[in-house]
């Protein structure tokens, strides 16, 4: 009995499937496969190898330090940083002093301890990157995390920065409706192809290094995506370094685990 | 219950007498996980996977009451509290993609479990109980795990809070205010997160407590075997005390490798970058996926893309055949009417559930893609097997199918003879 009723509702879900199927076929044998213009002119990243990549990867602490000059002298006029605070940038072997300067440099919108009022004060290391104001078009994501909120992350934004660019003609000849709108920009490793940022880094020289490093546009572009890395997982060297030895410490038990396994099971079959 | 040989537990220190008698806590544990539990000489390593998940629920207790004790289950502060615990929590970053890799790994544990009674046909009498308790579990780890997602508060959590709690939407007049009730407001916000976070920290020890009941419903019959013939003598079992705690043991250690490596050195490899956005009830995003245990009942939900018949509406089949899905694992006992349990010996279930593991696969891999062509077409077709699989194809086979030759025993089956087995004796 039981089986006649499972039949049937097995019958009845199939039934109900194949109705969508049959109609979507339809539908798919009239439209084919869907086409749209960020189907056809989408690029996927272009390749990027940072210090960082790997199982073994260690950030590149130059670089990391160069890609927060830059950050500093384009970005963060209009994006803010706010997961990450002034002292985090020991790790860029910034010195204590220098900390302090960097914080005291920024404005920080605080509680007064005496009043409790919010008050406008010189930032302290403990602070965190204050929020950007910004007036323009859009909205400027915060940048702490993007290197781990967009796929690729890293060679994701080394080719946003270098990837602007014409419409292509071809682009407008197959889609003639998709002509970048007034006050956006094209560039094909975004997603949507258009977005409102105007090109940042837009000639050599732009960044001042204070290591000297030559500060191409490429350079730039690469340094400030492995500062972004570092922003969005300052623990990565840390983490690579405990999984490694961590590792090697489980694959020591489980050799010995599995001994102990062949020893107690010695002479009986199974 | 157990086998009449198992050994009984003799306290030989007068402490440990004395407690026998007031409360006989190491009697039980002797007797349900020590050396006397009698099991089955011949299971092989998918038997492993019950214990496995067992320390995955653990895994996941010690570091989620961890993470509770710095997390802030308020709209506010919920995305930032997160960050907070991977920067300035020692060791936060640790516990976090250790609990958030932990539930994968609990699934793919799950998951090859589940199969491995598929197989070895574990749902079979005597063993309904433990199988029945076991869909319970999963569908509490799914509510579980769901209601995890969300607590980061970041764009996939919100957009999936929105999706899944909208399913309930398709019920017919009643649906909507469900939803609401639900979510306690018309989208998700802080109250739905609240809830979620206290709902979250409960359910696994829900389940915790349903697998404490489905061990003793596997304590009853004992467990069974890759040959699926039920244990007759002595030396068809060992005891589980050294024998099985070292075979169980040992495999902890390859699956905390494992682990590791997603933990340590790709711990974002599973995940969706749009996790990493804060949530915004403004902006939809391009796909709105759950996580990859979810997504070959996504792509059955998926697949209802049309009003059945121009009446029924397809979200409302959607919901009903995603739920049935699970749904029908639960009268699976009754429709395999098989006397063989292991689809070793049953050459014809043992095809198709290769295609069956096949066709959750491709339903998978769909329910990861965006919703369009040829992704759907695909998912539509890998919905009617799964379905018939189920519903027809077991109760069919099981009673056309002619099963190959059992061993007359375990012990048979391991050393090649059994000295108790009679000469008719062998099937
Ligand atoms: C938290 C999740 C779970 C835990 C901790 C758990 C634990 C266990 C343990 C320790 C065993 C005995 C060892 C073994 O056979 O692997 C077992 C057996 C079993 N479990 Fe689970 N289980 C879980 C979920 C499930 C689910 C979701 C199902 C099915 C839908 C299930 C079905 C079974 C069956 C049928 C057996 C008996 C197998 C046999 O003897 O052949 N379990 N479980």
């Amino acid at each position: 009995m039981i089986r006649i009723f499972s039949i049937l509702a097995g019958l009845f879900f199939a039934g109900a499937l194949a109705w969508s199927l049959l109609w979507d076929t339809i539908g798919f044998a009239q439209e084919g496969l869907p086409k749209t213009v960020e189907k056809a002119f989408y690029e996927h990243p272009k390749e990027l190898h940072l210090a960082s990549d790997g199982w073994f990867g260690k950030f590149d602490k130059k670089q990391v330090k160069r890609g927060f000059e830059v950050y500093q002298q384009v970005c963060a006029s209009c994006h803010s940083l706010k997961h990450v605070s002034f002292r985090d940038l020991a790790a860029l072997e910034y010195s204590e002093a220098e900390i302090k300067e960097l914080a005291a440099a920024a404005t920080v919108n605080a509680p007064d301890p005496l009043t409790g009022e919010m008050k406008d004060r010189p930032g302290l290391p403990a602070d965190h990157f204050p929020p950007v104001v910004y007036a323009g078009q859009g909205h400027p994501p915060d940048l702490s995390l993007l290197a781990k909120a967009r796929h690729d992350g890293a060679a994701y934004t080394y080719s946003l920065l270098t990837g602007y660019q014409a419409q292509p003609a071809e682009l407008l000849k197959q889609f003639p409706d998709a002509k970048t709108p007034e006050g956006l920009h094209y560039n094909p490793y975004f997603p949507n192809l258009n977005l409102a940022m105007p090109a940042p880094l837009t000639s050599d020289g732009q960044v001042t290094y204070s290591d000297g490093t030559n500060a191409t546009i490429d350079q730039m572009a690469k340094d400030v995506s492995a500062f972004l890395v570092w922003t969005a997982e300052p623990k990565l060297d840390k983490r690579h370094q405990v999984g490694f030895w961590w590792l090697g410490f489980l694959i020591y038990a489980t050799i010995l685990g599995y001994l102990a396994y062949r020893n107690v099971w010695a002479g009986k079959k199974h | 219950m157990s086998f009449p040989w198992a050994k009984q537990y003799t306290p030989k220190h007068p402490f440990m007498v004395w407690m026998d008698e007031k409360l006989p806590l190491p009697r039980l544990v002797y007797s349900a996980v020590g050396g006397g539990y009698e099991v089955p000489r011949n299971i092989n390593y998918f038997w492993n996977f019950g214990f496995l998940a067992g320390f995955c629920l653990v895994i996941q207790i010690v570091t989620g009451v961890i993470l509770a004790m710095h997390y802030g289950g308020n709209t506010q502060v919920a995305f930032d509290s997160t960050e907070h615990i991977m920067r300035d929590v020692n060791y936060g970053w640790m516990l976090r993609y250790g609990h958030a890799n932990g539930a994968s790994a609990f699934f793919v544990i799950v998951y090859l479990h589940i199969f491995r009674g598929f197989y070895f046909g574990s749902y079979k009498a005597p063993r309904e109980m433990i199988w029945l308790l076991g869909v319970v579990i999963f569908l509490l780890m799914m509510a579980t795990a769901f209601m995890g997602y969300v607590l980061p508060w970041g764009q996939m959590s919100y957009w999936g809070a929105q999706v899944i709690t909208g399913l309930f939407s398709a019920i017919p007049m009643v649906g909507e205010p469900i939803r609401e009730w639900l979510l306690g407001g018309f989208a998700p916000d802080n109250a739905a997160l609240n809830r979620f976070f206290s709902l979250h920290f409960l359910l696994p020890f829900v389940i915790l407590g349903v697998v404490i009941l489905h061990i003793w419903a596997l304590h009853i019959p004992g467990s069974s075997n890759p040959t699926g013939v039920e244990v007759k003598s002595e030396s068809d079992t060992l005891p589980f005390y050294p024998y099985f705690i070292a075979k169980d043991g040992w495999t902890i250690g390859l699956f905390l490798i494992i682990y590791s490596l997603f933990v340590f050195f790709m711990p974002n490899a599973l995940g969706h970058p749009d996790n990493y956005i804060p949530a915004n009830p403004l902006q939809t995003p391009a796909h709105i996926v759950p996580e990859w245990y979810f997504w070959p009942f996504y792509a059955i939900l998926r697949s209802f893309t049309q009003d059945w018949l121009f009446i029924i509406p397809a979200k409302l089949m959607g919901v009903l055949a995603m739920f049935s899905a699970i749904l029908v694992w639960f009268f699976l006992p009754w429709l395999d009417k098989s006397p063989v349990r292991s689809g070793n010996y049953r050459p014809l279930y043992r095809k198709f559930f290769w295609v069956l593991v096949l066709d959750v696969l491709v339903l998978g891999y769909c329910g990861g893609m965006p919703a369009e062509q040829p992704y759907v077409l695909v998912a539509q077709i890998a919905s009617i097997y799964y379905f018939l699989h189920f519903l027809v194809i077991v109760p069919i086979v099981s009673s056309i199918e002619r099963p190959e030759p059992l061993p007359y025993s375990i012990t048979e089956a391991v050393l090649g003879s059994d000295k108790a087995a009679a000469p008719g004796d062998k099937a």
